[in-house]
């Protein structure tokens, strides 16, 4: 058959011409050239500072705007950033920055306190929907500006006193206020570039487009393609551009993990966003150098619907607290360096170490679970556990349902709800016992509890203490020294996990697979990256 | 010819009221909105966002609008994309999945006819029982399985082609267009197999041999022509499928493309997005169907004096 030889052959010939192309790869030929090739997790929504909320967001955005304050990657202490320098005054709510005169936004125009004023008050217009506009309700009058119960803007605590020196007045003395310096909703914005594009309060105007964007940070975008890749190159009028080493940043979206490692494993990536499971194991046998974990500011917990009669005794709660094995799921299901977590907030959170929560005890929680009517889980109801949809988060729960069964002898049934559903179910309360995870907004311990006061939106347990929300709400925030403030998030925390209506199970850990070429990378709790501090050694390869 | 073409179309009308109706109403049905998330969202923000999106609106009254829409031509705002219409998110994925689903046809089409020729000519013997098991093999194999088998020999063990991406580095469009050809390939080996095995049977292949003829040219200028019809009208449909089903090769290899913008607006409730798609995909499938009802008509005489006769 001449005819079928010859398609045969056409065919892998075709191929194999087209194999030969493969040609550097996207790491090899980036170290030369100063360009550093990110896994970055999900697509970017928006790349407007105001309207998204995402981590892959934040770390695209860090690298194009630049706030008052930048943090030490290894401490996490404040540096200077756009401002050279502060005061704080004696009571604590008064900050004066002083702002550098080489600050400059890309296209030249010089970063003035002004810039500074007027993108916290977009921040805080109701009409652009900021879903992070609270985070700069530490400013006096910020949040009844938000709600509208104060119109004019000059009441707000912000004044600007020439174009380089800002002053800020807080509400209450916040320990943590240079921290939010660095989140991308105190990032300044380029007003006349807003302005050309539309009204400041429109959501999704064309400013962010490539060749539009106008930042301060140390690299200024070039190209935004959908589910391909946002390219930043090295913006020349940043203050401190003789420092940046790095020519050019390709952030990939890489939603799916397994891809994302291959793309790892073939050069494509000098850094993933993450790491699969089933890879963590293979790469610490073999190639533990590429391998960096580190414990991350967040807590995988369950929530307990406390309005559920038979969850409702708080000694039901700490009984199934008390008999999870959290060194067996850490070190079995999830293998990824996990923390087993016995607080709510993550250890040692910028000096505040949180009280004795509770051990793993299942002898002392059949005693309560007895005194709590229910010996040996006689006449325990079968109760439902609730997760979203994932291969994870189905391995843990299964854990945790053999071990109540064995320790309590209480029945729990699995449910798996897609995201969106999930998240409704758990909003309108109908779920006994809910999977949930918590990131830190910054480095305190206030943002790990005060989501449980009583009108917390993210509380969602039905749980309430009179005493908690004194706590959080009055006494830390007037409190004026650190240790006393810390005391008082002590008491609180003890008196959350006292209640128990959530069941810390670990401490995260961010995992990436690093290029042995990638230098200047500090691992801390936040997985907080200087770009400017990054640099690419050529002579560094994958190992084979 | 034209009379049936044109009630076609019209036919097509009510069908897409019905998609668009039925979708509408099922993702509204669908519990939490495109805005919830793991964070509460603050009520101000809410009502601000609902506004902006008319989703303040009743219900009966976004559908009008959204239908008036429809009818200039657009598909609205993204709501995952706050900048994006969602006519610019088709506009930029689909030449991508167009480009892969015309890639992914010509390996299907070249594979899949070689493969059912050569078990045409020796039915029940090994050349047929090879490449038809192997058929049956490809349409077993799912994607999500073929996909990252391939990139493990061809992208990680031999180095050849690289493993994601899409028009980045040389030659990695082959494992995607590949991936997603093999299944219909299969498809296309048992069409023209059956085609083929039917016509070599036929009157005037058996002139043809009687004449002389080498087999070469008695296979591929008598036999190829009538054997190749029932793949012929598969086509159309195929191609439909294609461009709608390429989701999984699209996720696996990292591709920009429409079919994971299809699903993963599923997954965020964005509203506008699974709308668009959805009429869009339903618009193609349509069209296609039809494409292919005319080319059968085309090439079947039967049907065409059938259909002259009934004017």
């Amino acid at each position: 058959m001449p005819f079928l030889k010859m398609a045969s052959a056409s065919l892998l010939l075709s191929l194999l011409v087209m194999a030969c192309g493969q040609g550097e790869s996207n790491t090899a030929s980036g170290n030369r050239q100063g360009i550093l090739h990110l896994g970055n997790g999900t697509d970017p929504q928006e790349l407007d500072p105001h309207i998204v909320t995402g981590v892959p967001e934040h770390n695209i955005l860090t690298a194009l705007l630049e706030g008052l304050v930048l943090k030490d990657p290894s401490t996490l202490e404040p540096v200077p950033g756009v401002a050279t320098h502060w005061e704080i005054s004696a009571d604590g709510k008064h900050y004066r920055f002083h702002l550098r005169d080489d600050a400059r936004w890309s296209n030249g125009d010089p970063v003035t306190a002004g810039d500074f004023a007027w993108s916290w008050w977009r921040a805080l217009q109701p009409s652009l929907g900021n879903q992070y506009a609270y985070m700069l309700f530490a400013i006096k009058n910020a949040e009844a500006y938000f709600r509208q119960e104060v119109s004019d803007f000059s009441d707000v605590g912000i004044n600007v006193v020439d174009d380089h020196t800002l002053e800020v007045e807080l509400a209450n003395p916040t320990p943590y206020f240079l921290q939010l310096l660095d989140h991308y909703s105190y990032f300044p914005l380029h007003r006349a570039t807003i302005e050309k594009f539309g009204p400041p309060d429109q959501r999704g105007s064309l400013w962010t487009r490539p060749g539009n964007f106008v930042g301060n940070g140390p690299f200024s975008l070039t190209g935004w393609q959908l589910f391909k890749r946002v390219v930043v190159e090295k913006n020349p009028h940043y203050w401190d551009a003789e420092n940046v080493s790095l020519n050019a940043i390709h952030f990939y979206p890489t939603e799916n993990i397994t891809t994302e490692e291959r793309m790892f494993r073939s050069g494509q990536l000098h850094r993933t966003a993450t790491v699969p499971i089933d890879k963590l194991a293979v790469y610490r046998r073999e190639h533990p150098e590429l391998l960096h974990t580190h414990p991350y500011l967040g807590n995988y917990f369950y929530r307990i619907n406390t309005e559920v009669p038979h969850l409702s005794d708080k000694r039901v709660r700490r009984a199934l607290a008390m008999s999870i094995d959290r060194e067996a799921i850490v070190r079995q299901v999830t293998k990824g360096d996990e923390l087993p977590a016995y607080t709510f907030t993550p250890p040692d959170t910028l000096g505040y170490t949180a009280p004795d929560g509770f051990a793993y005890d299942p002898e002392r929680a059949r005693v309560l679970l007895a005194e709590a009517g229910y010996p040996g889980g006689d006449g325990f109801p079968v109760t439902e556990l609730l997760f979203n949809t994932s291969e994870g988060h189905h391995k843990i729960a299964v854990a945790i349902q053999q071990m109540w069964y064995k320790e309590l002898g209480i029945k729990v049934s699995l449910h798996n709800q897609d995201w969106k559903v999930f998240l409704n179910s758990v909003d309108n309360g109908n779920y006994g016992i809910a999977r949930a995870g918590w990131i830190g907004d910054y480095v305190d311990p206030n943002t790990f509890l005060d989501m449980w006061t009583t009108h917390g939106g993210n509380n969602r347990t039905g749980w309430s203490s009179a005493r908690f929300d004194q706590l959080i709400l009055e006494e830390a925030p007037r409190a004026e020294a650190r240790e006393q403030r810390y005391r008082l998030m002590r008491e609180a925390e003890a008196t959350l996990l006292e209640a128990m209506p959530i069941i810390p199970i670990h401490i995260y850990t961010s995992k990436s697979l690093v290029h042995p070429a990638l230098k200047g990378l500090e691992p801390n709790i936040l997985d907080y990256t200087l770009y400017k501090n990054l640099s690419l050694d050529p002579t560094k390869a994958l190992p084979d | 010819m034209l009379r049936f073409i044109l009630s076609r179309l019209l036919q097509a009308i009510p069908v897409l009221l019905v998609v668009i109706t039925a979708t509408f109403l099922l993702v509204r049905c669908a519990p939490g909105g495109p805005f919830s998330a793991e964070k509460a969202v603050p009520p101000e923000v809410v009502r601000a966002l609902e506004a902006q999106y008319r989703l303040d609106q009743p219900i009966w009254q976004q559908y009008l609008s959204y239908l008036g829409d429809l009818a200039r031509g657009e598909f609205g705002p993204s709501f995952r994309y706050p900048g994006r219409t969602v006519n610019e998110l088709i506009a930029g994925g689909l030449p991508i999945t167009a480009e892969l689903a015309f890639y992914a046809m010509l390996v299907a089409i070249l594979i899949g006819v070689c493969a059912g020729v050569i078990a045409a000519l020796r039915p029940n013997t090994p050349q047929d029982y090879l490449p038809m098991s192997a058929a049956m093999l490809g349409i077993c194999m799912p994607s999500f399985l073929m996909g990252p088998l391939l990139v493990l020999v061809f992208g990680i063990w031999l180095e050849w082609l690289p493993v994601s991406g899409w028009g980045e580095l040389a030659g990695d469009k082959i494992l995607p267009a590949i991936t997603l050809g093999t299944g219909y390939a299969a498809y296309i080996a048992r069409l023209s197999r059956g085609g083929m095995l039917e016509v070599m049977s036929q009157d005037y292949i058996r002139t043809a041999r009687a004449k002389g003829l080498p087999e070469r040219v008695v296979v591929l200028k008598h036999a190829l022509r009538g054997g190749l019809i029932p793949v012929v009208a598969f086509l159309g449909p195929a191609f439909a499928g294609l461009l709608s089903g390429s989701f999984v090769v699209e996720t696996i290899f990292q591709i920009p493309g429409l079919g994971r913008f299809y699903v993963q607006a599923a997954f965020n409730r964005d509203y506008t997005m699974i709308l668009g798609t959805t009429v869009f995909f339903a618009t193609l499938i349509v069209l296609f169907n039809l494409l292919a009802d005319i080319i059968a008509v085309w090439i079947n005489p039967k049907m065409r004096h059938q259909l002259s006769r009934s004017r």
